[in-house]
């Protein structure tokens, strides 16, 4: 396994809490006073947490769908049409380009292409797979609780940490090294 | 809203299940230790793919003349199963993706099921053009290639429409289906010790719920639910032309593709209420898959019911009207000809014993929705039967008639598919979380320690 990715001369603080709205407003404290690589953890796609709390907005995902859909769509008309022009051979006494039937060729290619480059725009965005040992992480996340990771150099963590503490963690962890998560 | 609104609208299990962490107990207990009864129904699943394997490699070293088929019926119990087992994939899609993007409120329990279902039913439909073309070993044919002389397949034909339809449906649902298992396989890997932990680790692909993570899978789950939508309604259209693009009376109309697709998700939605009923009971998942749940798949199986039994009468209705004596004939034939009692066996089983789902009592009764749904199935399976087999044996010319009847390694090949179906299934409930986890607590009020915010759910 590769090892995690560390963020020289960063220190991080890991908070778990219990409830939404703590999380909510401890990201946003921690984005009114300056922090900027932190992270959020949770166990399903709270969206009041990634739009109010981290001010998620778009996401770059969708120009990989419409851009995969695209090429699928001209992937298909070509290649239906360069074999059909290749060896022109009349069957069915159809035109030798067959749009009509090419649509459908068209159509599946669009959708292969348009699914399979939305997983690569998932992937690519989200960072996954992600083969590092799990940092700065904790059990819990994926079962009925949220966490905060944030890494700040030594002179910014003190501040870090006290923000997450006053939203009444159940767990507060320091951690020597900062990681990339 | 409030838990009651919400345990009220349908979309809660149950007023048990309040926390988030309810549900990974109750989900991921079934990963357990299977019990003696799942190992019964593996070793028989086990059994049926043996007989499965046995027929067709007996047909491969024997040949293709060990089936029925002959000539005017080239096309019998393989396409006929092909096509049902298509078929059964469509609700699991349906339910994953359509229902999804209209935010039906029951379908969370029921999702993951149901597009595993579509997945190893996918599987399963794959296998029948392969043991249908007899020798298997060019069977790379169906592939778009040029052959030696550079020529490349007829892009005209629906053969190769279906080829491009199927291989799409598979790879598509099967990416679906595995992207939506990453977060519950991380939740599962957090819970499992031993072996399964490095198990669920590899294939969790180190998800770890942040905020970056959810937030671009929620947005590639929308766009890949948006793609999925249009591709499951062509895939059984294009099923359809397979048969509607030939002059064959009783295949050549234009109502074949909608009448394919409400047929089709009419046997996948059965099939699901079949599954989920003995699921919900071994598996304790009563608190999830409630009687809510059925009531709604009951609706969507009365619904297009009714849709099949109206395309059934249409298209007497076009036979009768168009005048054309090989087309009357055809569905004369249908109706009162050798093979009478398949198009009896689909008229009952599909236009009939559905009509009891009018009745509320009916819709919510478990057991007597298990039972209509395994006479949906068969019914469904007699409708290919009747649209491929009696069509083919009844077409223009008198002299040019001819009978079918499937032969024993047919009927093994046709009863090992249930069993290769079942083997991936059971699998399945014991090495996925069943039920979707984060899906799940969508639909749960959130902790929250100060007051409810007004309008949040």
């Amino acid at each position: 396994m590769i090892g995690a990715k560390r963020r020289r001369g960063h220190q991080g603080v890991f908070a778990l809490f219990k409830h939404l709205d703590s999380t909510v407003e401890a990201c946003k404290a921690l984005r009114a006073a300056g922090h900027k690589g932190f992270r959020a953890y949770a166990p399903l796609p709270e969206h009041e947490l990634l739009e109010e709390g981290l001010a998620l907005t778009h996401s770059p995902v969708r120009v990989f769908t419409l851009a995969g859909g695209l090429t699928g769509a001209a992937t298909g008309f070509a290649f239906t049409s360069w074999t059909s022009m290749d060896w022109p051979l009349v069957t069915g006494g159809k035109p030798i380009l067959s749009i009509p039937a090419y649509v459908i060729i068209a159509f599946e290619c669009a959708i292969l292409f348009g699914a399979l480059s939305t997983v690569i725009g998932l992937f690519v965005n989200a960072g996954l797979p992600n083969l590092r040992p799990l940092v700065a992480y904790h059990p819990e996340c994926s079962n009925g609780s949220f966490g905060v990771y944030v890494t700040a150099p030594p002179a910014r963590i003190g501040e870090a940490r006290k923000i997450l503490a006053g939203f009444d963690p159940d767990e507060l962890r320091e951690e020597p090294e900062g990681f990339d998560v | 809203m409030t838990t009651a609104e919400l345990t009220q609208r349908g979309s809660l299990p149950n007023p048990d299940v309040g926390k988030y962490e309810d549900v990974n107990r109750d989900v991921l207990k079934v990963l357990s230790r299977p019990g003696k009864g799942w190992w019964i129904l593996f070793s028989m699943a086990a059994a049926g793919v043996g007989l499965f394997l046995t027929s067709w490699f007996y047909q491969i070293y024997r040949g293709i003349g060990v089936s029925g088929l002959n000539a005017p019926v080239g096309w019998g119990v393989y396409i006929t199963t092909f096509v049902f087992w298509v078929g059964i994939a469509h609700s699991g899609t349906l339910i994953s993706a359509i229902l999804f993007l209209f935010r039906a409120p029951w379908r969370q329990a029921i999702y993951r099921a149901s597009e595993a279902m579509t997945v190893f039913a996918v599987m399963t439909a794959g296998l029948f053009p392969l043991i249908h073309v007899g020798r298997v070993w060019h069977a790379y044919w169906l592939v778009p290639y040029p052959n030696a002389r550079f020529l490349w397949p007829n892009f005209r034909s629906p053969l190769v429409w279906d080829v491009f339809a199927i291989t799409t449906y598979f790879t598509v649902s099967a990416v679906f289906f595995y992207l939506g298992t990453i977060p519950d396989l991380a939740a599962a890997r957090d819970h499992a010790r031993g072996l399964r932990k490095k198990f669920y680790q590899i294939i969790s692909l180190g998800w770890r719920g942040t905020d970056r993570e959810w937030h671009h899978f929620s947005k590639a789950y929308i766009y890949l639910a948006a793609l999925a939508t249009p591709l499951v309604l062509s895939v059984h259209s294009v099923v359809s032309w397979d048969f509607a693009m030939a002059i064959v009376p009783g295949w050549h109309t234009t109502i074949f593709a909608p009448y394919f697709v409400a047929g089709a998700i009419f046997s996948g939605v059965a099939l699901v209420i079949t599954l989920a009923v003995p699921m919900r009971k071994f598996f304790g998942l009563e608190d999830y898959l409630t009687v809510k749940h059925f009531e709604a798949m009951a609706k969507l199986c009365m619904l297009t019911s009714a849709i099949v039994l109206y395309a059934y009468l249409t298209e007497y209705f076009l036979a009768w009207y168009s005048g054309e004596p090989p087309e009357r004939g055809s569905f004369w034939n249908r109706v009162f000809g050798h093979y009478w009692w398949a198009n009896w066996i689909m008229l009952t089983c599909n236009g009939l014993v559905p009509l009891m789902l009018w009745v509320r009592r009916v819709r919510r009764s478990i057991a007597a929705l298990f039972v209509i749904s395994i006479f949906i199935n068969i019914g469904m399976w007699f409708e290919r039967f009747v649209i491929i087999v009696t069509s083919l044996s009844h077409e223009y010319e008198p002299w040019a008639w001819g009978l079918y009847r499937p032969s024993v390694v047919e009927m093994g090949i046709l009863i090992g598919s249930f069993a290769w179906f079942g083997f991936w299934f059971l699998l399945f409930t014991r090495l996925l979380p069943p039920v979707a986890i984060a899906e799940m607590k969508e639909v749960i009020p959130p902790p929250r320690r100060g007051r409810v915010k007004e309008g949040a759910t």
